[in-house]
């Protein structure tokens, strides 16, 4: 099922939780919201599902305006960032409920044999009786996943998926979350504030910022070309140095770096840790090391520029660096963003 | 004694045991050592009387039909209380309190004041012939305004503590509000309106100020089992008032056995297996 947002506008008391948002999202598309909190990427989610009613604006599944639809008419999967599974229903009981309540009377076996299926498919073989209480974080989490698929949703939306798990199990739960996706083929969309999880798992990732969105785009395409520094900034370490552009030239301390099409004139440089390098002599940026902090593929430097600005990078786990040693840093590559 | 990291044990241990013993165990072990000074037979005649049988009916009818009103009452005010979000709301919630602070022969005194004949509502239901003073309604009545605070006390902190989400998922999955409220809401309830119930058919059953006012204490009609074991007393036949006491006594013992049950059954969810 296609989806299409236009101009969605949501105000809550006096704050305006969204701001004019346009989407649209393919069918079979799986689509990450990936947002700081208080970007308004929980309540886009939520209109979507028609747990929240747009102020404004129109939301469209398929050729349908599904704006004024309520939630249970709508057909959407929901899973909820505490799964919110019923305690007091057995995990069979739980992804049978949607069936049992629905308007289309299917008969107990018919439900049973629904149920079997879908632990299956979520690997819970043999948990149906227990209590959601008597599972782990992750089995509530694949229960909830199990329970919003047993209604056939048009659109499954999933609100913070993994984040009150583990990072292990989390990082099982994507990978496996990706297959159910190919498997099934059904309209997907999850919000996350975590941009590993965005870029892991999602074909296009829309970043959100204040309500409004910044930048939309395969992983691919946001983190080779991040539109502005928020972005850039948002999908991961960034170190940033102000410096200046001179025929497509960006100059910091000693060090330059290309920044083709950039005008001339004061400019924002931004660079991962691992596009820096280090050396002991010049030319480069003049900085003196901070701290260094060692990590199983590489070392961490945090360094300080004469300037004031501080700067981490990554260097080999050879290399011989030490706190309150001096030297100079070089740019590798770098986004440059004009100030004007 | 496995050592505890707590300070304390052993001096609050002490001092609540003996509390315990000294206000609860002692006078219940009195009342049935008083009860039990009487031979069976004796004790058969007395708690089996044609008098004493009458006042455990109508004690335990009207406390049943006072629950029962409580119960759906109770759980309407305490939804609307934590459900929505209206002027004079907080004045509501602590109004429900009322009946907890106000000495019951207060209570009693002016609900007769209301309910006798040509009291502001008696005077208009005895235009319809209903009858309300003097008669087991009014006893009812008398055991719904002292028991009221229960259900509504025990079953608001749950239903504020509800997850919205567990609502939002059932009608995600296609729910009716009704569907939602027998098949979500009210099982998640059920171990707190169990508790409130239980509370408030004791209160029922044991109470006596709000009661005596109203109730007109006609025997063989509308005399309740506290009053009558009152009457007992009055006449220094100490040992006739404890063995009526101890039916309460029983009653409200198989009470709580059962309350505690059914709130079990209600709990195996939480059970980590």
């Amino acid at each position: 099922m296609k989806i299409r947002l236009d101009s969605v506008i949501k105000t809550f008391e006096t704050f305006r939780a969204v701001h004019g948002v346009s989407l649209e999202i393919e069918s079979g598309e799986l689509v990450a919201l990936l947002g700081p909190s208080g970007s308004g990427k929980t309540t886009i989610l939520r209109m979507v599902a028609g747990l929240e009613y747009a102020d404004e604006g129109h939301i469209y599944f398929g050729d349908q305006d599904a704006t004024d639809i309520p939630v249970r008419e709508r057909g959407v999967g929901f899973v909820f960032q505490h799964y919110a599974l019923f305690p007091h229903m057995t995990v069979a009981e739980n992804i049978g409920f949607g069936m049992k309540v629905s308007k289309v009377k299917r008969d107990k076996a018919e439900i049973a044999a629904r149920v079997a299926d879908l632990l299956r498919l979520v690997r819970l073989e043999g948990l149906g009786d227990r209590f959601p209480g008597q599972i782990s974080g992750g089995q509530r989490q694949r229960v909830a996943l199990a329970r919003a698929l047993a209604v056939d949703p048009k659109v499954l939306l999933l609100d913070e998926p993994f984040g009150a798990l583990d990072a292990n199990v989390r990082h099982d739960l994507r990978r496996w979350l990706r297959e159910i996706h190919q498997e099934l083929g059904i309209t997907t969309i999850f919000v996350t504030h975590d941009q590993e999880e965005a870029l892991d798992l999602a074909d296009r990732v829309v970043i959100l910022k204040e309500g409004k969105i910044v930048q939309q785009g395969t992983p691919q395409e946001v983190c080779r070309d991040p539109k502005d520094a928020f972005v850039m900034k948002f999908l991961g370490d960034a170190n940033r140095l102000t410096g200046e552009v001179r025929a497509g030239i960006a100059h910091v301390g000693g060090a330059q770096v290309a920044a083709a099409g950039v005008p001339d004139g004061p400019v924002d440089i931004f660079a991962r840790p691992r596009d820096l390098d280090w050396s002991t002599h010049g030319p480069g940026v003049a900085a003196t090391v901070e701290r260094v902090l060692d990590r199983p593929g590489e070392r961490r430097v945090i360094a300080t520029v004469s300037t004031g600005e501080t700067l981490e990078f990554d260097v080999e786990p050879e290399q011989a660096v030490e706190k309150g040693e001096a030297g100079f840093v070089t740019l590798r590559r770098a986004k440059v963003f004009s100030l004007g | 004694m496995r050592r505890n990291v707590l300070p304390g044990l052993n001096l609050s241990l002490g001092i609540t045991l003996f509390y315990v013993g000294l206000i609860v165990v002692l006078p219940l072990a009195a009342l049935i050592f008083k009860a039990s000074s009487l031979g069976f037979a004796e004790y058969w005649t007395i708690v089996s009387s044609p008098r004493s049988v009458a006042s455990y009916r109508v004690t335990a009818l009207a406390a049943l039909a006072a629950t029962i009103f409580n119960l759906f009452f109770g759980l309407a005010l305490a939804w609307v209380l934590t459900r929505y979000r209206f002027p004079g709301r907080r004045i509501i919630d602590a109004m429900v309190d009322l009946p907890f602070a106000l000495p019951t022969a207060v209570a009693g005194i002016s609900l007769t004041a209301l309910f006798s004949a040509n009291g502001w509502f008696g005077s208009v239901l005895s235009d319809i012939g209903i009858k309300v003073a003097y008669t087991p309604l009014g006893i009812m009545i008398a055991m719904c305004f002292t028991s009221l605070p229960f259900i509504v006390r025990t079953v608001q902190p749950v239903l504020e503590d509800l997850d919205p989400a567990l609502e939002e998922a059932a009608q995600s999955l296609g729910g009716s509000d009704w569907t939602i409220f027998r098949t979500v809401i009210l099982p998640l309830l059920a171990p707190a309106l169990l508790a409130g119930t239980s509370l408030s058919f004791a209160r029922s059953l044991g109470e006596f100020g709000a009661i005596i006012f109203i109730a007109g204490n006609q025997p063989m009609s509308t005399e309740i089992t506290a009053l009558l074991i009152f009457i007992r007393l009055e006449e220094y036949d100490y040992q006739a008032a404890a063995a009526i006491a101890s039916v309460l006594l029983l009653t409200a013992f198989a009470m709580l056995a059962v309350t505690n049950w059914l709130q079990a059954r209600a709990l195996r969810y939480t059970v980590k297996g």
